[in-house]
């Protein structure tokens, strides 16, 4: 035991260094988020409460669930691709409660010049018409059913 | 049944631990989602892009974007005849409400959908300093607004431009390919009204997604391959003069 005889010092040193090593863990066992290095270093909860966000827009599964007459105009149209949401907007809420949240009404003079207005920009293909031109102004919807909008003889159905 | 001191000294810290283990939890996840069989990214048609700017607003609409800010935008590159490396680059509020009229013969024009590219080594989830930006292990790369200092190193980071501090929380906020919609089987809310399909969502690690078809077929391009970020939002028919 003569060895130890002078060495006090550095045990109370090392005991001192312990207890702190102990501070320090339980600090950080307390600070440090319980999901944290799940996955990797982050937060890993993070992750469900990013997923819990509420949606917006519905999907167009959803719509088709009930509106199955529109989709047979549309099916056979050249609209039969646009999802509905693209033109009716967000409509998760419509969804969750079709009696008490309707959709607006829809402008056509704003959302088909949107996407059909000309311009050098856009791709040759796509169909697209000056609309002082094309109907000095009138409606789309005056010969054009927005579902179908291919001209059918005496105008929109 | 007796149990000694030591016995006891023994039992405490195990019960100390299972019980933290109970407190944690597990984390909600939705229902017959599993992250580890999903890789998520974008396929953009630039050939298909009119302009509509109809992403730009489902994504504001979607995931409460405040003005002047984007997860998403649409710029419209002008390469005039005459010089044909500077292109004229435009995206007057992000696209929202369309571009002033282009004229003919005047060079080629195209419009460029930008978003987060979800990138696989992204130089923004390696600078933050506290683990508030990370990869997840779906291929998303995501801000935990909870933990986010607001440092705005990771903004500085990407070479997209796709992050932004937001204006009233104060924290970083960007795409997060719509997290809460593809972990329910939902596309996102910009491939949702898109009206050319020219945005498609894509799952690398599902077979039967018709990214893989499109990736053989086509010639396919990320924003900065120099950079090697791993980017996964891939562009058809995408000019060089983009950048």
């Amino acid at each position: 035991m003569n060895v130890f005889k002078d060495a006090g010092h550095l045990f109370r040193f090392a005991g001192l260094f312990v207890l702190a090593f102990i501070v320090f863990w339980a600090i950080r066992g307390y600070v440090v988020p319980k999901s944290f290095g799940e996955y990797g270093h982050y937060r890993g909860n993070a992750i469900s409460e990013i997923a819990a966000r509420p949606v917006h827009f519905a999907g167009h599964d959803t719509c088709e669930t009930c509106h199955t007459d529109v989709l047979d105009v549309k099916k056979n149209g050249k609209h039969a691709h646009v999802n509905c949401e693209a033109c009716h907007g967000a409509l998760a809420k419509h969804a969750d409660d079709p009696a008490s949240v309707t959709p607006p009404k829809l402008d056509t003079a704003v959302l088909c010049v949107r996407c059909h207005a000309t311009t050098a920009a856009k791709p040759k293909g796509f169909p697209q018409v000056s609309a002082e031109e094309h109907s000095t102004g009138l409606p789309c919807e005056t010969c054009h059913q927005p579902h179908s909008p291919a001209m059918v003889a005496g105008g929109a159905k | 049944m007796k149990i000694s001191r030591r016995q006891m000294l023994i039992l405490l810290p195990a019960a100390a631990v299972a019980w933290e283990s109970v407190l944690a939890g597990t984390p909600e996840a939705s229902p017959n989602y599993k992250m580890s069989e999903h890789w998520w990214s974008m396929l953009i048609d630039i050939s298909k892009c009119i302009g509509c700017g109809n992403c730009v607003r489902a994504c504001q609409t979607e995931n409460d974007v405040p003005d002047g800010f984007f997860r998403t935008w649409v710029e419209r590159y002008h390469v005039s005849d005459e010089n044909m490396t500077n292109p004229e680059v435009i995206s007057p509020d992000g696209g929202k409400e369309g571009f002033p009229e282009a004229k003919e013969d005047e060079g080629k024009y195209f419009y460029v959908p930008k978003l987060c590219n979800q990138c696989a080594d992204s130089p923004c989830t390696q600078v933050c300093p506290v683990g508030a930006t990370f990869v997840s292990p779906d291929g998303v790369v995501l801000v935990d607004q909870t933990y986010c200092l607001g440092c705005a190193y990771c903004v500085q980071a990407c070479p997209y431009g796709c992050r932004y501090i937001h204006p009233q929380k104060k924290v970083v906020d960007k795409c997060t390919l719509c997290y809460h919609r593809i972990t329910k089987g939902l596309t996102t809310a910009c491939c949702e009204a898109c009206p050319t399909g020219a945005r498609q969502l894509a799952d690398l690690k599902n077979p039967n997604d018709p990214i893989h078809a499109f990736l053989k077929t086509h010639s396919v391009q990320v924003l900065k391959p120099q950079m090697a970020t791993g980017a996964k939002v891939f562009y058809n028919d995408l000019d060089g003069s983009v950048r």
